[in-house]
């Protein structure tokens, strides 16, 4: 069957299928592609090897990135650790800190809406005797200072709060909790993945001890990342978690990375120079989306603080429509559900719930991740095809015409199965 | 996930989308499932009280595609069968014919209890039709 002649005609700039799911990775920008090629082929040195000009060679490039890295968040070059991406970066920063500080104190507090690499590390800690305070988030996703304050005490060693969520983009006081955690003398870990090179970061100004990033959510490659260890006011020490070489000033044995390294970095430089502009750029489009959605649909909200929130997330939920059955109607963009539908535990978001939001509702949030490659052309076209399937899904949801005919949903006496 | 080609067709081209009045007594509806759980399905169907034969259905369902698929599949399946008939028709049947996958048989489950709910509903409001003679003599007969 020839389809070829009768497939719509795509508007300038829409090319199908369209990736609009940057929170999960990104693609690799061409400009890091091409620096990183070199160190797959003839410059191919163990940046550990000191007799030869194949290793200076790797030291060089690898030393480079750690400039480049460390310039993106205002450190210095030294206190860069390469990891092999952000969830060991969470888990070297918090076992870590938790053995190396253990005399002086058992306590670690965290929040409920960090990423698993934390939540997971974080409840291995409490395991292995340490106590771990989860605090709460608001309505908007934002932790209340006062409850930290009111969490602090003698035993705390460490803060580990993330700078912005992945689902649902939202920017948690940074500044604030590294004050609050600098007049404690309690280190302060925030695990940047998603604010990395999407805001302003600097770890001076927020007083951040250690920090998680990542290359391939920056438009670097997957399987490297690294962890930002303060050197200085104070100096943190960090217990190796894998014994080896003595490589990254012993905190992190193993043969360095070195094309995912010089990705990585070539990433960071390129955000550092171009954030501004993107962030604008984004923050245009994801606007534009979510005025098109509202404008058009009922029975729709936005999950998070907008005010604190990254430039090219947008969590929206559209209620009385079930998240996978709206996945499988825009099935040529590339989103995600807060509905677990697919898993086997059923469950909606974690981080959606945590913001007050009923189950039912998180069944019914995408999440929209845009990114530098995105174009407000597709913009338009992800508006007009959601707006379409949510309308012929709403057509055939009961819990729609029971909402519109002035029914309370939540007083009807539902058979749970 | 992958769905299969059957569950993609009836998620495109649902059957039987609709409401009917569900006062009538002719009228049997069944709604089932949960908002929280992701799945809530409303089946209904119109019933000759003569010949007991299911002459209409129509559905409802806020659920993935493979529930849409399975209510769309069971309003199909029902129109034209006897009460008694319909009652024979299990979640297995569906789970073969739109090829479910195992954390997707939930979604047959509960089609093959808004089918039950549904006959349920029309034979409470036809005792004393007839009805109640019918429901007892099956029950005796289990």
């Amino acid at each position: 069957m020839s389809t070829v002649l009768s497939e719509p005609k795509l508007p300038a700039g829409v090319k199908l299928p369209i990736y609009m799911d940057n929170h999960a990775t990104t693609p690799l920008d061409p400009r890091v592609l091409e620096a990183m090629l070199p160190y797959f082929t003839n410059k191919f040195g163990n940046a550990a090897s000191r007799n030869h000009s194949f290793g200076w060679e790797a030291e060089k490039a690898v030393d480079l990135a750690r400039e480049q890295i460390a310039k993106l968040i205002g450190a210095t070059a030294k206190e860069i650790i390469f990891t092999s991406g952000a969830t060991e970066s969470d888990n070297l920063a918090i076992k870590g800190i938790g053995e190396m500080y253990r005399e002086r104190g058992n306590h670690i507090v965290t929040q409920v809406t960090e990423h698993k690499a934390v939540l997971d590390t974080c409840k291995r800690m409490e395991k292995l005797g340490y106590r771990v305070t989860y605090l709460p988030v608001n309505a908007d996703g934002l932790i209340e200072m006062d409850d930290l304050k009111r969490a602090i005490d003698d035993k705390t060693i460490l803060v580990t709060i993330m700078a912005a969520n992945n689902e649902i983009g939202v920017i948690q006081p940074i500044e604030e909790i590294g004050k609050l955690c600098h007049e404690r003398g309690i280190l302060f870990h925030t695990d940047a993945v998603q604010a990395v090179g999407k805001i302003p970061v600097d770890v001076n100004a927020m007083n951040i001890d250690v920090l998680s990033l990542s290359g391939h959510k920056i438009y670097g490659p997957k399987g490297v990342g690294a962890l930002y260890v303060r050197r200085r006011n104070p100096r943190v020490q960090i217990a190796a978690q894998m014994d080896g070489g003595g490589h990254e000033r012993g905190m992190r044995s193993g043969t360095l990375n070195v094309p995912g390294i010089v990705g990585l970095g070539v990433a960071c430089e390129i955000s550092r120079l171009e954030m501004d502009e993107e962030a604008a750029k984004l923050k245009a489009m994801r606007d534009r989306l979510r005025e098109k959605l509202e404008s058009n649909l009922d029975f729709i909200h936005v999950n998070g603080s907008m005010e604190h929130h990254l430039p090219g997330n947008l969590n929206m939920s559209f209620i009385h429509v079930e998240g996978e059955s709206l996945l499988m109607g825009i099935n040529d963009i590339a989103v995600s559900s807060g509905s677990a539908c697919t898993s086997a535990t059923l469950e909606p978001s974690y981080v959606l719930k945590a913001l007050g939001l009923g189950d039912d509702v998180a069944h019914s949030s995408i999440r929209f991740g845009l990114g530098r490659f995105n174009t407000p052309a597709e913009v338009d076209y992800v508006a007009d095809k959601v707006i379409d399937v949510v309308q012929k899904l709403r057509e055939l949801s009961p819990l729609y015409e029971m909402a519109k005919e002035g029914i309370d949903l939540t007083k009807v006496q539902w058979q749970a199965h | 996930m992958a769905y299969s080609d059957k569950v993609i067709e009836h998620y495109n081209n649902p059957r039987n989308v609709g409401q009917m009045d569900k006062n009538s007594t002719a009228v049997g509806t069944g709604l089932v499932g949960a908002p929280e759980c992701g799945d809530v399905m409303r089946l209904q169907i119109k019933v000759n009280p003569e010949t007991r034969v299911i002459e209409d259905a129509k559905f409802k369902t806020f659920g993935c595609g493979s529930a849409i698929a399975s209510s769309s599949l069971a309003t199909e399946w029902v129109k034209g069968k006897t009460v008694d008939e319909a009652l024979e028709i299990k979640n297995t049947d569906i789970v073969k014919e739109l090829a479910l996958p195992p954390v997707k048989i939930h979604c047959s489950v509960l089609a093959e209890d808004a089918i039950r709910a549904a006959i349920g509903d029309w034979k409470k409001k036809n005792v004393g039709a007839g009805e109640q003679a019918s429901a007892q003599v099956a029950v005796a007969a289990n």
